[in-house]
């Protein structure tokens, strides 16, 4: 009797619906950070959220407590940040990119060869280092040879960050390609750099270009490595081999300083949507120029 | 040259040994010679080294290590393992199994790609008549001389291999090599593929790999059956077909095994 009823259609397709329910709930309990963060950023950083601050750089303790007082909201932006961000950014592409995709090649053409797997398990390696250990590291190779903390040195922090990402997204979508397509290239009688360069670059493309901008979305809001390279300026700075600001860097400055705390959200908010934005664009490339 | 070689022929194998790192030759001493104008089927049970053995004619072995190819090849009467590997490669062209176009390239841009891969610079006249050339030899101008511009890969299977033969004539290839052209197409795709290598052996010369019986006949002029690496027999298609010489022929072709 009891048997039967366990292998009933009815109890079973409650089970099912019950599981059904279960994994929906777990799913949107899993969102739910995201949302509760996004929610709490506007609500709190919408007053702030507006066009000075991209064209102000931050203001001073003093500046900030007058508004306060009086009830304002805080002068000022974070422009010195953006430009911050914005040059060791492209400092850590231009190193972290051409560096990575070229050992991603090695690792995806002589796979299984000792070197090859040598340098994988060191990427790997490097992957899962602490970020500050990055950014000491980077202090003792070019903040103290310079004797000045700058951007140089923290576009070096963060390529060496980017680095292993771009290794790995460049040598797993080299390594989806079929085989038969270098053998093709290979036939009609093209040399290998051709056929790497002409055929399995491009036919990778969105793959390569999706880790990159993934390893970029990932470094951007990076501070600890930061905080021992760039140090930190109040003003806008294009020169690299002095010291600069970022806006993760700046966060951390605002949260020092009670009178500055009121920035802190409408510049994570900020953060948040460039790294929001940068992600749905790897992902809405990735699905359109995929490779049938 | 220690090897007097007949240069009537325009390819010979001469003890052709193809291993895959220790163990059994997965071709067996193979001697073979194969005159212009001609199709020659590799026919065979699976794994019996066809494939291999027509892979070695263009030195693809290469790209990878542990296998060996022992023996000579000649090309023209001339070794191809003391030509650079990839002019053998733009002399013996490769159609492969599987249609594989080049996914970022224009069909425009597929027939080309031999020369933009040997840095061969062409005007854009020469381009035109290149392509055009190329797909009206297999066929495909017709259908594809309007949406030139489109990518290879939207093309239907069949369509597609024409293209990747279209892309290997380009460069006016000594030979053709195809390695099962048909095996991953419809029978009426492949009954234009067939007709397509008839007309073709006008021009050039073909080596083809099937493991149908019924396209060997229809095709080929003469056959080559290998069995466990070795050639076991290797003539006229016709003869093979109505007077197998080795009893192991005759029981592939009677389907006795295989």
């Amino acid at each position: 009797m009891k048997k039967a009823f366990f292998a009933s259609p009815a109890y079973r397709s409650a089970k099912s619906r019950a599981f059904f329910i279960a994994v929906c709930l777990f799913s949107t309990a899993a969102m739910a950070p995201l949302f509760l963060i996004l929610w709490e950023l506007v609500e709190k950083g919408h007053r702030q959220f507006r066009p000075e601050l991209f064209t102000h750089v931050a203001p001073t303790s003093m500046e900030a407590m007058l508004a306060r007082i009086s009830g304002e909201a805080i002068p000022g932006g974070i422009l010195n940040g953006l430009t911050g961000t914005l040059t060791v950014l492209t400092i850590a592409i231009l190193m972290a990119i051409p560096l990575g995709i070229w050992t991603g090649i090695y690792l995806a053409e002589k796979r299984g060869m000792l070197m090859a797997r040598l340098v994988s398990s060191l990427s790997d390696l490097l992957q899962g280092m602490p970020s500050i250990v990055v950014g000491v590291i980077v202090y003792v190779w070019v903040v103290r040879p310079m004797s000045s903390y700058s951007a140089l040195a923290g576009g070096v922090a963060l390529a060496v960050m980017m680095l292993p990402m771009v290794v790995r997204s460049t040598e797993e979508s080299l390594k989806m390609l079929p085989v038969s397509l270098k053998e093709a290239g290979l036939s009609l009688g093209g040399s290998y750099m051709s056929v790497v360069l002409r055929i399995l670059l491009p036919s990778a493309f969105s793959g390569l270009f999706t880790g990159a901008l993934l390893a970029i979305s990932r470094v951007m809001g990076e501070t600890a490595p930061l905080l021992v390279t760039i140090l930190g300026a109040a003003t806008v700075n294009w020169d690299i081999s002095r010291p600069v600001s970022s806006v993760p860097l700046l966060i951390w400055e605002f949260y020092n300083d009670p009178n500055l705390v009121g920035l802190i959200w409408a510049s994570s908010l900020l953060l948040l949507l460039a790294v929001l934005g940068i992600n749905i664009l790897a992902k809405s490339i990735a699905s359109k120029w995929k490779i049938q | 040259m220690e090897n007097t070689v007949n240069t009537d022929y325009i390819l010979e194998l001469k003890d052709v040994s193809v291993s895959y790192g220790g163990g059994r030759n997965a071709v067996d001493k193979v001697s073979a010679s194969v005159s212009p104008n001609t199709v020659t089927a590799i026919m065979g049970p699976s794994g019996c080294g066809k494939s291999t053995l027509l892979r070695a004619i263009n030195r693809l072995h290469e790209l990878y290590r542990d296998i060996t190819t022992t023996g000579d090849i000649f090309l023209k009467g001339q070794s191809i393992f003391r030509m650079n590997p990839m002019m053998v490669r733009r002399l013996a062209g490769m159609v492969f199994q599987r249609p594989n176009p080049f996914p970022t390239m224009s069909i425009y841009g597929n027939v080309l790609a031999g020369y933009r891969l040997n840095n061969i610079p062409l005007s854009k006249a020469e381009k035109d008549c290149v392509v055009e050339k190329s797909l009206r030899e297999v066929n495909l101008w017709d259908e594809v001389k309007d949406s030139l511009g489109k990518k290879g890969t939207f093309l239907s299977g069949g369509q597609q291999q024409r293209l990747c033969i279209a892309r290997t004539l380009a460069l006016r290839p000594e030979l053709l090599l195809m390695d099962e052209p048909t095996s991953a197409l419809d029978p009426i795709s492949t009954a234009r593929i067939e007709e397509l290598i008839l007309e073709l052996k006008k021009e050039y010369t073909i080596v083809i790999v099937t493991h149908n019986m019924s396209q060997a006949a229809r095709i080929s002029c003469n056959s080559m059956f290998m069995y466990l690496g070795e050639l076991i027999e290797f003539g006229p298609t016709k003869q093979m077909f109505t007077k197998p010489k080795d009893k192991r022929t005759e029981d592939y072709l009677t389907g006795s095994f295989g």
